[in-house]
């Protein structure tokens, strides 16, 4: 929000109104995978009041012991560069890319989601997970597990769509992301 | 025999029997004194403790590190900055696990916000016992994560050398800060093996020191074409080594042009050069205040727009274009959005500044920077610094101005310390900051209790220097058990109490912003200052009234053991000037001796 006094600044930084929209950055970081990184990295978001919307992390290079933090976190311009400032100077960070700003990229989300229902229900939610190409991976004569991976946005309108036909469950991983092209993390 | 006889020496010695031989196998326990030495640590701060007992017992065996052993782990980590802010190298504590480790928190987020290297090893519970909620079990590595630049909790004894090797990279390099390594015990009693430091460095903590010389062009042509420049500088100019301070003594001759400093800068410019403004912020002079604010171009270097220099940040400095120096670049438009952020070592950007400055041949604005000097001493005029004195009552501005005028006759290497609240401020108001690395204090946290322990620690740095902890009386009774440590080591630190009776500072704020409601400021009960000092084997002094203060400074100075002065100043008197938390630069108050001047100009 702008106040009408910072609007009236003649303060070169005042915040304006560029400045005060709140974006959502995908960022991959790589990191030693050492005891206590996520920790570290988790910590900074909560000491320091930055949002996290999702955040995944696996050990993606075994020999090398790295990992891979993907985080997709909101905040105005200047509180995103202050998150890629400050994930960057910690010891066992490698590398911040920002996949939002650097290019084209993909996203992608699994989520497994159980649904318990029987008759036209039932038939319904089938329907609806052969449009959204989830496979039903465990099934009862009274439920399912589908499994469905893609955008966060088609996540949410799947779980949308289930959640009145019987949705009584839901896991999803998070974000993983990998920039479009030849370039990887860190180049 | 010469160096190069016993280079020659060495290399007829038969070098097989070494080499081929497995590496030798030490306790953990040596392998950290080992590590310690290789890093050139000659002193550590430190209370023994169950958990650490393994290293107390390597210490005792050993002649090149000496341990000071202090009185509370908090001292510890306080002492350990004092020794390194006052010779630029690593401080290293010792503590042990559980409340060892939790003391020694305060004193690790001292060092993370004022920058300081500190190494601290803490004592672990064994490994096997982690988690179960041990005697003296704490998550030392959990609780410290954040009040710390790095940490590790070493479970692997062959890892524990490169450990300790890195914790003295990383808190060294870059924007230095406090790292600590925990050590459980079974880990210092197992047997492993030493790794010497690697001469390729850490590859993976390499900060980024050399400014991009497209942003130092850019820079330097805005200092060329500035009519009312100034330099903001910081305490990051302290930390690039005195190199770096002489750096900017030079630019600013060939420029011209005016210095500020934070309160964590001062020094780095000598306080008695014309081009020197005073501190600036919150209590910062007028002078400094209002060429922020009406500066054209603002030179910041190793400073980080800390609020209380800023004040209200939408008024701070509005017409400035800004230049901004920092090692560190998340410090950079963290704040204060600036023109051209240039990340770097303060030393090596100020050396890069002064190479384009002399290779285009830039002259500064000579007649527009003519018109800036005379507005400056027109706000110089104000005085700002001015109180009224009295011949009844001990100002604690005029104990300062006679302190200074001791210290200026006195030929010995001369160290600061503060606690804080006024008369922290008033120390960096009226002492003489001449030269860098002089000055101890806790800004960024502003932790009372960190002058006396860090006195100790600079004078164990510099034995025959003159060290003062300028004091509040309720400040030193934070960590006044240092007396002892004092006295154990024979140092004759000089703790120089303004005592007012008050939290002073507490109650200026009530005075000021809280209705005069003086809630909990007021010490009803105070130790008689000279016994307790005679308690502690040192020496009491107390100056009542104003013709009583120079015998007894000039007595404080000439004593040999840790000398308590209980100085009874004024207990009404505020620091002023002030800038009340969200104000601007040009919304200082003055003191009302000043306040006349104030009407007619502001
Ligand atoms: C550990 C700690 N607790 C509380 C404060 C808040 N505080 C700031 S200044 C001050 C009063 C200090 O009193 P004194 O040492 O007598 O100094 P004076 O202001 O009177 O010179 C207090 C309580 C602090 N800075 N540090
Ligand atoms: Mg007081």
């Amino acid at each position: 929000m702008v106040t009408a006094k910072a609007k009236k600044s003649k303060s070169v930084y005042a915040p304006g109104p560029e400045n005060q929209t709140v974006e959502s950055h995908t960022l991959a970081i790589l990191v030693n995978n050492e005891p206590g990184v996520l920790a570290r990295v988790i910590g900074l978001f909560s000491g320091r009041g930055y949002n996290i919307e999702s955040l995944t992390v696996a050990e993606t290079d075994h020999t090398k012991h790295l990992s891979r933090i993907t985080i997709v976190c909101t905040g105005t311009p200047p509180v995103i560069e202050q998150i890629k400032n400050q994930l960057t100077r910690m010891v066992p960070v490698k590398s911040v890319d920002d996949l939002t700003t650097a290019g084209p990229y993909v996203d992608r989300e699994l989520a497994l989601v159980k649904v318990v229902a029987t008759g036209d229900k039932r038939i319904e939610a089938l329907r609806i997970a052969d449009i959204f190409r989830a496979r039903a991976v465990d099934s009862t004569l009274s439920s399912f597990i589908f499994e469905v991976t893609g955008t966060t946005q088609k996540i949410n309108a799947f779980i949308d769509l289930m959640r009145p036909l019987g949705l009584v469950d839901a896991s999803r991983t998070g974000v993983a992301a990998l920039g479009r092209g030849q370039t990887a993390i860190g180049d | 025999m010469s160096t190069a006889e016993s280079k020659k020496q060495a290399q007829k010695a038969p070098p097989e029997k070494i080499s081929k031989a497995e590496p030798a196998k030490m306790t953990g326990a040596e392998i950290i004194i080992q590590a310690l030495t290789e890093q050139g640590v000659e002193v550590i701060f430190g209370y023994p403790g169950g958990a650490v007992l393994p290293i107390y017992d390597e210490i005792f065996k050993q002649k090149k590190i000496k341990h000071i052993l202090v009185r509370q782990e908090g001292g510890a980590l306080h002492a350990a900055e004092g020794y390194a802010r006052s010779t630029g190298k690593v401080g290293v504590a010792l503590v042990t696990s559980g409340p060892g480790a939790t003391n020694a928190v305060t004193g690790l987020t001292d060092a993370l916000l004022d920058s300081i290297p500190v190494v601290c090893i803490t004592g672990q519970v064994p490994t096997f016992l982690i988690g179960t909620d041990a005697f003296q079990e704490a998550d030392t590595t959990g609780i410290t994560r954040p009040c710390t630049k790095h940490n590790v909790l070493v479970k692997d004894q062959n890892t524990l050398a490169e450990a300790i090797h890195e914790a003295f990279h990383v808190a060294r390099s870059g924007r230095p800060g406090p790292v600590v390594i925990d050590i459980p015990k079974d880990i210092q009693f197992a047997e492993g093996v030493y790794k010497k430091s690697r001469k390729e460095g850490y590859p993976r903590y390499t900060p980024q020191t050399q400014p991009d010389m497209d942003a130092i062009e850019a820079a330097v042509e805005l200092m060329a074409n500035a009519k009312r420049p100034v330099f903001y500088t910081g305490g990051g100019i302290i930390n690039a080594g005195p190199k770096a301070s002489a750096l900017l003594c030079e630019l600013a001759r060939e420029t011209g042009f005016p210095v500020t400093s934070t309160l964590m800068g001062l020094g780095a410019f000598p306080a008695n050069d014309k081009q020197w403004l005073g501190m600036l912020g919150m209590h910062g002079t007028f002078e400094a205040n209002w060429s922020m604010h009406d500066c054209d171009v603002m030179i910041c270097i190793g400073a980080r727009f800390d609020d209380r220099v800023t004040g209200r940040i939408d008024k701070f400095s509005p017409e400035s274009v800004k230049i901004h120096v920092d090692i560190d670049p998340s410090s950079i438009n963290k704040n204060v959005h600036v023109d051209v952020p240039i990340v770097a070592d303060a030393g090596k950007a100020l050396e890069a500044m002064l190479k384009i400055w002399r290779q285009k041949k830039y002259k500064p604005q000579t007649a527009a920077l003519k018109k800036w000097w005379a507005q400056i001493e027109e706000w110089r005029g104000i005085k700002c610094l001015a109180y009224k004195p009295s011949k009844k009552i001990i100002k604690p501005q005029y104990a300062l101005e006679r302190l200074r005028a001791h210290l200026e006759k006195d030929k010995r290497d001369q160290f600061i310390t503060t606690e804080v609240g006024q008369h922290q401020m008033w120390a960096a108001q009226f002492l003489p900051f001449n030269k860098p690395n002089r000055f101890m204090t806790s800004g960024g946290l502003g932790t009372m209790g960190y002058g006396l322990p860090a006195a100790v620690g600079v004078q164990i740095a510099h034995p025959d220097g003159l060290v003062i902890d300028v004091a509040g009386e309720a400040s030193i009774l934070m960590n006044i058990q240092e007396m002892s440590t004092a006295v154990q080591y024979r140092l004759p630190v000089k703790i120089f109490i303004l005592n007012n009776q008050w939290m002073g500072m507490v109650r200026q704020w009530q005075e000021l912003l809280h209705g005069e409601r003086y809630s909990e400021s007021y010490t009803d009960s105070l130790p008689d200052f000279v016994k307790l000092a005679e308690a502690y084997g040192g020496i009491g002094l107390r100056a009542e009234t104003p013709d009583e203060l120079d015998g007894v400074i000039a007595k404080m100075l000439k004593t040999d053991r840790v000398t308590i002065v209980d100085v009874r100043v004024d207990q009404r008197e505020n620091c002023f000037p002030m800038i009340p938390s969200g104000k601007g630069h040009n919304e200082m108050i003055l003191s009302p001796e000043a306040e006349k001047f104030d009407k007619k100009l502001v």
